[in-house]
C-alpha cells in the first residue's frame, strides 16, 4: 500500500503502517551512522546529553558524498543497517521512532521495535543519486569531526522507503523471501 | 624499455576513481536491463526501475551511483619492458586516488588504522594488486568497493572430499546469509583454489570480468550457469524486498591447489559493480 507521512512520527501514522507498505516521508530526518552511533552511546555512558531530540525522531543510516556546488548534498542512499544493531535498542528505549537503512536487524532490535511501537524502514540500497533528489537541505549539526559520518539535519520531501518492520515485528524481509522461494 | 612517467599513471587513476563511480559499464547496464524484464515480484520490479533511473541520473547531475564510493581497489598488469620514471609508482598510484576522491567529489570512506579509526580524508591508500606480464604495457584495472557487499563476503577453507558440491554449498550459504545486506542483485565473485589468500584475490579478480561472460573451462562454465540459477531461486530479489533476481552473475575463477586443500572465497558484490581499465 502507498502511503505519505508528514513527520515526525505519530503513534497513528505507526499504528496504520504494515510491513510491505510503500511510504513517501517529507519533514526532518537526522543522518548517523557507525562512528556517530559509538559516540551517542558513549555520552549516555558518561551521563551526557544526546546532540538531538531523540523522541520522536527518525534517523536514516547514511553517510552522504560531498555535494557539488548548487547542490544541498551529494549521493545519499542507506547504509548496512545491522551495524548499528548495537545501540539501535537503547536509542528507541529513549523515544527515538523511526530508523531508515537497508538490510537485516537482531531480534534485540525487532524486539525494541515492538516494546515501544517503532518502525523499521528500508531505502534502497545503491540508488544514493536517486534518493539524494528528495533532499532538499543537509545541515551538519553535530560531530562536524566525523566527516561523513557527522550527525546532520536533513529535509526531505516524498522520501521513498518501505516499511520492513512494523510495530507488531512483522519483518517484510522474510515474508518476501518466502513468497517467491523456489528451492 | 619502455619509459613511462609516473604523473601518467596519476592523471589516468584519478579518470578512472570519477568514471567508475559516476557510470557503469555497458556489461551491468545490459544485466539490469535484462533483470528487469524477467523480474516477476512487483516491488522487485519497482527497486530495478529505481535503480536506472539511479544511473540517469548520476550520469547526468554527476551524482556518485551510490554514496558508498568505495575503497579503492587496483590492479596493476605491468609489462615487464616498462621502466617506470618521474618517481615512486605507489606514491604516484595512491595521488592519482586522493586527487580522485577530492576533486570528484567522491566519499572519503578510509580510515588509517582498522582500530583507531581516523579517517585520512582523501580515501588513500588503495588496495593495489600487481601482477608483472610480458610487453611494454601497463593495464589497469580500477574497481571501487563498497562495504556494505564486502562485509558478507567469505573464506571458507574446505576438504578435498567436499568437492564440488560443497563449493555449491560454500557459495549459497554465503549469498543467502548476505539477502538484503549486500544491495542485491549482487554480482558474486567466485574463486577456487591456491592458498588461503590466493582464493580471496581470485574471487575479487573474478568480479571484475563482464557479467554474462563465462569460464572458458566447461565445468567452471556449468557451476556458474547452475549456482546463478539456483541464487535466482533463494526468493531474495531486488533490494532483499522478495523476487526472481537475487543475482546478475556468478564469476568463477580457479587455480591449482595443495593435495590437501580446497579453499573457496565467495567476494560478493552489489548490483554496483564498478570496474573500468584502461591500457597505456
Amino acid at each position: 500500500m502507498e502511503k505519505k507521512i508528514r513527520l515526525p512520527l505519530t503513534e497513528e501514522n505507526i499504528n496504520a503502517l504494515k510491513a510491505g507498505d510503500y511510504v513517501y516521508l517529507t519533514g526532518t530526518i537526522y543522518t548517523a551512522r557507525d562512528a556517530a552511533h559509538k559516540r551517542m552511546d558513549e555520552a549516555l555512558n558518561a551521563g551526557e546529553k544526546l546532540p538531538l531530540d531523540i523522541a520522536g525522531t527518525t534517523i536514516y543510516y547514511m553517510g552522504p558524498s560531498p555535494a557539488r556546488e548548487g547542490r544541498p548534498i551529494g549521493s545519499a542512499g542507506p547504509t548496512t543497517a545491522s551495524r548499528m544493531d548495537k545501540y539501535a535498542p537503547r536509542l528507541l528505549d529513549l523515544g527515538l521512532k523511526g530508523m531508515i537503512g537497508k538490510g537485516k536487524r537482531s531480534d534485540a532490535v525487532k524486539e525494541a521495535i515492538v516494546r515501544n511501537g517503532a518502525v523499521y524502514f528500508a531505502a534502497v540500497g545503491g540508488a544514493g543519486a536517486l534518493l539524494s533528489k528528495a533532499i532538499v537541505s543537509s545541515e551538519v549539526v553535530a560531530y562536524d569531526d566525523l566527516g561523513t559520518e557527522a550527525i546532520r539535519k536533513l529535509e526531505v520531501v516524498d522520501f521513498p522507503v518501505i516499511v520492513v518492520i512494523d510495530k507488531t515485528g512483522a519483518n517484510l524481509y522474510d515474508m518476501a523471501k518466502e513468497k517467491y522461494c523456489r528451492e | 624499455m619502455r619509459d613511462i612517467d609516473v604523473s601518467i599513471i596519476t592523471d589516468n587513476i584519478k579518470e578512472l576513481c570519477i568514471k567508475a563511480n559516476h557510470f557503469l559499464s555497458p556489461d551491468m547496464t545490459d544485466a539490469l536491463d535484462s533483470a528487469c524484464k524477467k523480474e516477476e515480484s512487483d516491488l522487485g520490479k519497482l527497486v530495478l526501475n529505481q535503480l536506472k533511473e539511479n544511473l540517469e541520473i548520476a550520469g547526468n547531475d554527476m551524482i556518485p551511483i551510490c554514496q558508498d564510493t568505495g575503497m579503492a581497489v587496483i590492479f596493476m598488469n605491468i609489462g615487464q619492458e616498462v621502466h617506470f620514471v618521474g618517481g615512486n609508482l605507489e606514491d604516484a598510484i595512491n595521488e592519482g586516488v586522493r586527487r580522485g576522491y577530492v576533486d570528484g567529489f567522491l566519499r572519503k570512506s578510509v580510515v588509517s588504522d582498522p582500530i583507531e579509526r581516523v579517517n585520512t580524508k582523501d580515501n588513500t591508500p588503495a588496495v593495489i594488486h600487481y601482477n608483472i606480464v610480458p610487453g611494454d604495457k601497463v593495464e589497469i584495472t580500477m574497481a571501487p568497493k563498497g562495504f556494505g557487499s564486502e562485509n558478507m563476503s567469505r573464506v571458507f577453507m574446505l576438504k578435498p572430499a567436499d568437492g564440488i558440491e560443497g563449493v555449491k554449498n560454500a557459495v549459497l550459504t554465503a549469498v543467502k546469509d548476505a539477502g538484503p545486506n549486500a544491495c542485491p542483485p549482487m554480482v558474486i565473485g567466485v574463486g577456487i583454489g591456491g592458498t588461503f589468500e590466493k582464493c580471496a584475490l581470485l574471487a575479487k579478480k573474478a568480479l571484475t570480468r563482464k557479467a554474462g561472460e563465462h569460464s572458458e573451462i566447461p565445468y567452471v562454465k556449468a557451476l556458474e550457469e547452475e549456482l546463478l540459477e539456483r541464487i535466482n531461486k533463494t526468493g531474495i530479489g531486488p533490494g532483499g524486498l522478495g523476487g526472481t533476481q537475487t543475482a546478475f552473475a556468478v564469476n568463477v575463477l580457479t587455480y591449482p591447489t595443495h593435495i590437501a586443500g580446497l579453499p573457496v572465497a565467495v567476494n560478493i558484490c552489489c548490483h554496483v559493480n564498478r570496474h573500468v581499465s584502461v591500457t597505456l
